[in-house]
């Protein structure tokens, strides 16, 4: 507290490092506010204004709407409108009359209307859940425009990917760190011939990326009838997880204090009991520091999914699911913000609530790729 | 005394006759629970297979038959172990609880870094009846035009202009922060990008870069400033004029992605300067810009060449960002999308291989530099 409160007097400008500070924040926010409200907006809204326009802003606004044919007007020659004389072309990109209002032709040159508008202060406030409701339905969507047509928009169905990406997010957090524990407490604690040789195999195997390792399993898998089940991708992600899961716990569980470990031995108690009872409870901060890394890093990862569950639409993830609807449907924004946000929400919520674990974890190393 | 005699030896020969009963019952139940438990598992496996049951309810049995599967069959192994003399548990009990670790570590990594080398050797078949061609496969990885540009990308755009924009904005947010009373709620909004995933990012950002004919209003932030300013609207990532430098719009995300890492490493780096070092610094009449650069960057220059080199590897490898942004075209393919272009799209193995095996021994040095570095800073 003390060396805070000397570091805070020594600021020439409080006010300009905030106010960089601010301002780097604000550019950093900027791009998932936007997603965060398009994806309440209205889908043809999203399509013809930009997402600032909710906040207020200036904007042509139609005050008056005359129809060409009772004024006796000629689309094919120079119309004379509100003080203004232009030809069709010209009116359709609006012209502005000398009173300071827009003249525009809406619709084409036979059954349009005549607009005549003025600037005024505007908010795009029209908020609506319906955009996640189709995400997650998967059904058809009627629209009614305006002008009385009826579009039908099929939906996404969201939600099953969201339940098959649980399903292979927690058991591809869990079993890798159960595994690697058992692993570390075994380099740390227990003497078998070959130790040192094989957790330096352990250790060299953090070099491998997992590209490697792709083709050759994918042919196994094929081999094993395996493709496009939950158990292979737990097994991929536990596999390409583990050198780091086990390094990281080998440093933790073996520097637990051995005098703990001794006494328990003593009364009697078998290594399994040992590892259950004591170093399981001792190293839940580390184990809680990679569970939270390596959820975020399954529950977000695309490469594996695509090539493990790549062939079973049954089973897509979030990620394959939202990089289907980029490819197919990339024009959708109404679909394509909502559904961008409902993957981001679990994250972001294990993250924002666990913060302080994950960060531990990053300093600890549990950076992989 | 006989009779006495005779009770004790009766005693003697039930309690052997309990302990031979005891002795079959007990290999009996451990041959058994591991049976049972495979039927289970398998019954598990099969029903999670057809996948035809409700969603949630599949998830659910996933879950436990996941989670459950893996702890029971520690459980059974090691409770048979335990069963087995003294002196034979001490030598096998080691080999359960690393045994799984290796067997996995040596079937997903050990072995198929030799088979992916053996296959680069092959053409488009691999090792599955393709023909040996010894090294051409990596002439061509050298040769190809579009490996070219994959090179050119991951060095020049993603390792000499990615990173150090990284690792510049993490420290500059790292510094910034340190000194205002709103730290915590900076460095967290900074570092939440590291909770979106690139396919989410990539979803942020093509909204960003969206770009509607000229007239129409422009639905995309950048091309809304950019049309604001009286210039056309701009495809920017898939901008083929401008390329290479379209790549740096696919930068600019990861950027954005990756700078909270940096500044949280150096967050922590910059709390353990200590402080009267910078405060005999100031006294001797030091000024600020001169504390940074003579004392702040030496002391945390661990932590700058731990994350710059971590980013770099990040970025030899990247994937995700580029494959959904531009799905590798425009000028824009990396290593990693050309190795999936022609594993997975094209099949060809071998050549697919031997861009992996590339891309293998790229990563080697910086990673053995890395991992040193980090086993000096002993940050665990």
């Amino acid at each position: 507290m003390t060396i805070k409160t000397s570091r805070m007097q020594r600021l020439r400008g409080p006010l300009f490092v905030n106010g960089i500070l601010a301002l780097l924040v604000l550019v950093w926010m900027i791009p998932t506010i936007g997603l965060f409200v398009s994806s309440f907006r209205e889908r043809f809204e999203l399509q013809t204004s930009g997402w600032w326009t909710i906040f207020p802003h200036r904007e042509w606004v139609n005050v008056a709407t005359i129809d060409p044919r009772e004024q006796g007007l000629d689309a094919t020659g120079l119309m004379e409108v509100e003080g203004v004389t232009a030809t069709f072309e010209e009116l359709r990109e609006g012209v502005e009359s000398p009173s300071g209002k827009r003249i525009q032709w809406v619709g084409n040159r036979r059954i349009g209307r005549i607009e005549v508008q003025e600037r005024q202060w505007a908010v795009n406030w029209s908020f609506t859940l319906g955009n996640y409701k189709q995400v997650l339905q998967g059904k058809d969507f009627e629209y009614r425009h305006a002008d009385g047509t009826v579009e039908v928009i099929p939906g996404d169905d969201f939600s099953s990917a969201l339940f098959n990406s649980i399903a292979v997010a927690i058991p591809s957090t869990v079993i890798p760190i159960l595994i690697a524990a058992f692993a570390a407490y075994g380099f740390a604690w227990m003497k078998f011939p070959g130790r040192r040789l094989l957790f330096i195999l352990v250790v060299a195997l953090l070099v491998i990326p997992l590209q490697i390792a792709l083709v050759p399993i994918l042919s196994d898998y094929a081999k094993l009838k395996l493709n496009g089940t939950f158990l292979a991708i737990w097994l991929a992600h536990t596999g390409f997880g583990l050198p780091l899961a086990t390094y990281l716990l080998f440093n933790y569980i073996s520097g637990l204090p051995r005098e703990t470990l001794e006494s328990a031995f003593i009364d009697g108690a078998s290594h399994f009991t040992v590892f259950l009872k004591l170093i399981l409870p001792l190293s839940v901060p580390a184990l809680a520091s990679f569970a939270i890394f390596q959820f975020l890093w399954v529950w977000n990862d695309y490469l594996v999914a695509l090539i493990f569950l790549g062939g079973n639409p049954n089973f897509e993830v979030v990620t394959m699911r939202l990089a289907g609807i980029v490819g197919d449907r990339g024009q959708d924004w109404h679909l394509l913000t909502s559904a961008a946000f409902v993957t981001m929400l679990l994250p972001l919520a294990v993250f924002f609530s666990l913060q302080r674990y994950f960060v531990r974890g990053l300093l600890a190393g549990s950076v992989k790729g | 005394m006989h009779y006495m005699e005779m009770e004790q030896h009766e005693e003697r020969a039930l309690s052997a006759g309990i302990r031979v009963l005891t002795f079959v019952f007990r290999i009996a139940l451990a041959i058994a629970i591991p049976i049972i438990a495979f039927l289970v598992l398998y019954a598990g496996f099969l029903f999670l297979r057809a996948g035809n049951a409700p969603k949630w309810l599949i998830t659910v049995v996933a879950i436990v038959w996941g989670v459950g599967g893996v702890a029971a069959l520690y459980w059974i192994f090691n409770w048979i172990i335990e069963m087995l003399p003294k002196q034979w548990t001490g030598r096998l009990q080691p080999f359960v609880f690393i045994g799984p670790a290796m067997a996995i570590l040596t079937w997903y990594l050990a072995v198929p870094t030799v088979r992916t080398l053996a296959i680069s050797l092959f053409d488009r078949d691999g090792l599955a009846g393709g023909n040996f061609v010894g090294l051409s496969n990596y002439l061509a990885v050298f040769t190809d035009r579009l490996m070219r540009e994959a090179f050119r990308n991951n060095i020049f755009m993603w390792i000499l202009i990615a990173t150090p924009l990284t690792v510049v904005f993490g420290l500059l947010v790292a510094i910034l922060a340190d000194r205002s009373r709103f730290e915590r709620v900076a460095k967290s909004l900074i570092f939440m990008p590291m909770a979106i995933s690139f396919v989410g990012a990539s979803v942020i950002w093509n909204f960003i870069y969206e770009v509607k004919p000229a007239g129409s209003a422009q639905i995309g932030l950048l091309n809304a400033i950019a049309v604001g300013l009286g210039s056309k609207p701009i495809a920017w990532a898939a901008h083929t004029a401008i390329s290479p430098w379209n790549n740096l719009f696919l930068v600019i995300i990861v950027v954005w992605l990756q700078a909270g890492f940096a500044m949280v490493l150096f967050s922590a780096a910059l709390k353990g300067i200590p402080e009267e070092i910078l405060e005999a610094a100031r006294v001797d009449g030091a000024t600020e810009v001169q504390a940074f650069f003579k004392i702040m960057i030496p002391y945390i220059m661990g932590t700058i060449i731990t994350v710059t080199t971590t980013i770099i590897i990040f970025t030899l490898k990247i994937f995700d960002v580029v494959w959904v942004m531009t799905g590798g075209q425009f000028g824009t393919g990396v290593i990693a999308t050309q190795f999936y272009r022609q594993s997975f799209i094209a099949r060809n193995a071998g050549y697919g291989s031997a861009i992996a095996i590339v891309l293998l021994i790229a990563v080697i040095p910086v990673m053995i530099y890395n991992l040193r570095q980090f086993r000096q800073q002993e940050a665990f």
